[in-house]
């Protein structure tokens, strides 16, 4: 799937690169990972918080131009979190963010128009950029250095392409959340299973009660089926674990792998389960025709008890909402099929890919990069977590967003990267949907994966 | 990029505009001779041919040439010969189950949406005209076309909007069906009804602009042909079958024709509506998927490619009818 999907409609600013304004003072090519100055003292020098920046020198009148798909209403929240960069340097951040972010992203780099610095959500189109663009820019030391001290091996792995360290990480999801109503689950008794099997029986209990136990909604416009692309990626993350996991991602086993039919198998006894599905819509097929946004709402009618989705859901629950563990609605962890691969942990996020080396630019990779930014951007708003382990949970301010970060800085978490956005967009964001939608509808497990297989790129 | 240096930029574009043209009619306006008047007119078409050959023909040469290339962007110089695949595409577009079903889907809309959009558009125009109520009746079927194919097509989302027959009705045709005691209905889902319903709504949009021409071809119809065939005896459908469609028949081509191009373009329709998904695909809506989803412009280009030539005899067919239309 793609980042965060609040598809709001917001127009997208035109397009207008601000190609590197004002060329830097001394520049000197210092070759790979190394960093540029701009000579002169940073105005924040001194102050504890601009620490790391100070390295840059003074950076006034200049501008770092990110472009990003995160559009409004969310992007004021980032825009807020830029202050501390600004008075730290004295540079200014130039934001764009557009819901074309993906398609227009390759466009404006192969028409030498690159922004200076661009949010990617996805690892499969940073490989993308590199390899068949060669204009991503090495990732400078003082950004790998955060990177090494703040998240780790996992992480890093997917900013970095063909051994070479390119994008640090920037903001996290969890994807393995079912979402639930605490009102509803006291008021029946029903208590936060802690095994699949737990929840299976729990589903059984409720659908016997009368009530659909679950709701789930994948249309999401051209991107429709990127959720029950999610569904399988959490039951292969927990049936075969996360080396099978990264081999299937990678192509090294068959994308109809017999252990991936196994799981899809899995999500098949609930989403294509006519007692369990679709609480409070209709039945199987009608999964396909609810928009993601309208899936777990039935939960609010009382009509579903449960829906598996991202941390991300919170933002679509109506205005007045209780969102906490005793409110109106909140998540559980998906839970384990074993114990064996320990609490696996599907998720996404952006990484931040730089298509220039001025020092104003590598100074703000710094600053996404490190715990000051993870701490600003938490206190400026809701609705955003990272695994960022210098990311102090208190100073989070919704109670998904802290379960999230919990769950993301759990020293047993396994977490994997989500394995649509890191496959070719043949499959990841092509066949995989489609197929997915189509098995939703209809077609079996084994035909829909091997027809999957038939498109992957040689 | 503020609002001010935007109509800055703006204002110094309109200022160029105009200098090169006043540079031009400076230049020419002295030509007086047979021959000096080609000169002027090529110093006017030259700028015109200038920006078509870099907004039309470069892009259009330059996609066909990706087309017969894989998946991977291709410069013009340093061309890559591995990547060269050479009818591949096109074998692929005929070949594969998927893209042949994008084939087929985008026969169907090429052929019902301008029969039916020109039908409703026609029958509407002859029924209303003369009539008390024409103005309001007329601008009731043009509405839609103030309305943004995107903007249509949620609407219309909303109008086939599909839950169970127990639940409460979201949208306004199932709701009716669940008045009158039937069971609701899955309009975007079931195949191949679905793509029919897709129709519908440019045809919801397009039969506004089918009835507004050929409504003011018909009040051009000379009345004295219309009295004659009157007291001849002709009337009703055989006014309209002897005299009202021969008398419109350059118009009605145009309509049609017209259609047909922008039915082979349709994107908004089908991305908003279904997302390409159930068997809904279109021509000019693979073509987006393959070159910006997928990233494979090879394909991409090809099915742009082939867009360009089922348009083609379309356009030249069009361009000669209105030529005769003007030369009446």
């Amino acid at each position: 799937m793609r980042n965060i999907r609040t598809r709001k409609g917001i127009a997208t600013i035109a397009v207008v690169a601000m190609s590197g304004l004002g060329l830097a003072a001394c520049a000197d090519d210092s070759g790979d990972g190394g960093t540029n100055e701009a000579g002169g003292t940073a105005p924040g020098a001194g102050q504890e918080e601009c620490a790391q920046l100070e390295q840059f020198g003074d950076l006034t009148g200049r501008e770092v131009s990110v472009y990003t798909s995160i559009i409004a209403p969310e992007d004021a929240v980032h825009k807020e979190s830029y202050k501390v960069f600004e008075e730290c340097t004295g540079a200014t951040v130039a934001y764009e963010g557009s819901s074309e972010f993906e398609a227009q992203l390759v466009v404006r780099v192969q028409g030498g128009n690159a922004p200076d610095v661009a949010y990617i959500p996805q690892p499969g189109l940073l490989q993308t950029l590199v390899r068949d663009t060669g204009s991503v820019v090495e990732g400078p030391n003082p950004v790998s250095d955060n990177v090494d001290e703040f998240w780790g091996e996992d992480w890093k792995a997917y900013g970095t392409v063909d051994d070479t360290f390119y994008a640090a990480p920037l903001g996290a999801n969890v994807k393995s959340f079912v979402w639930y109503s605490p009102k509803m689950f006291e008021k029946n008794g029903w208590e936060i299973p802690e095994t699949w099997d737990d929840m299976i029986a729990l589903s059984d209990e409720i659908a016997d009660s009368g009530t659909k136990p679950w709701c789930a909604g994948i249309e999401s416009g051209d991107a429709t089926g990127w959720p029950t692309t999610d569904w399988l990626e959490d039951a292969v993350l927990r049936d075969a674990g996360p080396e099978v996991y990264d081999q299937w991602v990678n192509h090294e086993i068959p994308f109809d792998d017999p252990a991936i039919v196994e799981s899809l198998d899995r999500v098949g006894g609930i989403l294509k389960n006519p007692d369990y599905v679709n609480g409070g819509i209709g039945d199987v097929k009608s999964i396909a025709t609810t928009s993601f946004q309208e899936g777990g709402m039935p939960i609010l009618d009382d009509k579903c008890a449960m829906h598996r989705q991202a941390s991300f859901y919170a933002a679509q629950w109506p205005e007045g909402t209780d969102v906490s563990e005793n409110g109106d609605v909140f998540a559980f962890y998906l839970p384990t099929t074993s114990d064996e691969f320990g609490n696996p942990v599907l998720g996404g996020g952006e990484f931040v890919a730089a298509f220039s080396d001025e020092p104003e630019v590598q100074a703000f990779q710094t600053y996404l990069s490190s715990d000051i930014w993870a701490n600003e951007k938490a206190k400026a708003g809701t609705g955003w977590v990272s695994a960022n382990k210098g990311l102090d949970i208190a100073n989070l301010r919704s109670p998904v967003d802290q379960l999230s970060a919990e769950i993301l800085q759990d020293p047993d978490a396994v977490f994997r990267f989500d394995a649509s956005d890191q496959m070719p967009g043949a499959v990841g964001a092509g066949s995989f949907w489609t197929g997915m939608t189509d098995w939703i509808t209809g077609a079996d497990t084994e035909s829909t994966l091997s027809k999957i297989e038939g498109t992957w790129p040689s | 990029m503020t609002s001010t240096d935007k109509l800055i930029q703006m204002a110094i574009a309109v200022a160029l505009f105009f200098a090169v043209t006043g540079a031009i009619l400076l230049l020419t306006t002295r030509l007086r001779s047979r021959s000096g008047e080609r000169v002027q007119a090529a110093a006017f078409i030259a700028p015109s041919l200038l920006l078509i050959a870099i907004g039309l023909l470069y892009p259009a040469l330059r996609t066909i040439y990706q087309s017969f290339f894989g998946s991977s962007y291709e410069p013009l110089v340093g061309a890559d010969g591995a990547n060269f695949v050479g009818l591949d595409n096109y074998r692929r577009i005929f070949t594969s189950e998927d893209l042949l079903q994008v084939l087929q889907n985008t026969a169907i809309w090429v052929v019902l949406t301008p029969i039916l959009a020109t039908g409703f558009g026609l029958i509407y125009a002859v029924l209303v005209d003369r009539t008390r109520f024409e103005k309001f009746a007329k601008a009731l079927i043009f509405l839609p076309m103030a309305i943004s194919l995107v903007g249509a097509s949620i609407i219309w989302k909303f109008v086939y909007d599909y839950k169970a027959s127990e639940q409460g009705q979201l949208g306004v045709l199932n709701g009716l069906l669940k008045a009158v005691g039937l069971d609701t209905y899955r309009f975007l889902l079931t195949e191949p009804w679905n793509t029919f319903f897709l129709i519908v709504i440019i045809v919801w949009v397009q039969a506004g602009f089918a009835m507004t021409i050929l409504s003011a071809a018909i009040k051009a119809i000379p009345d004295d042909i219309v009295e004659a065939a009157k007291l001849d005896g002709v009337n009703g459908l055989k006014l309209f079958r002897y005299i009202t469609v021969p008398s419109i028949r350059p118009s009605l081509i145009v309509v049609l024709t017209t259609i047909s191009i922008t039915t082979l373009k349709v994107f908004d329709i089908v991305r908003t509506a279904t997302g390409g998904q159930f068997g809904t695909s279109v021509l000019a809506y693979e073509f987006y998927v393959q070159s910006f989803r997928s990233f494979d412009f090879g394909l991409g280009a090809a099915l742009a490619t082939l867009i360009f030539i089922l348009v083609l005899p379309i356009v030249v067919y069009n361009i000669r009818q209105m030529r005769r239309l003007e030369a009446r």
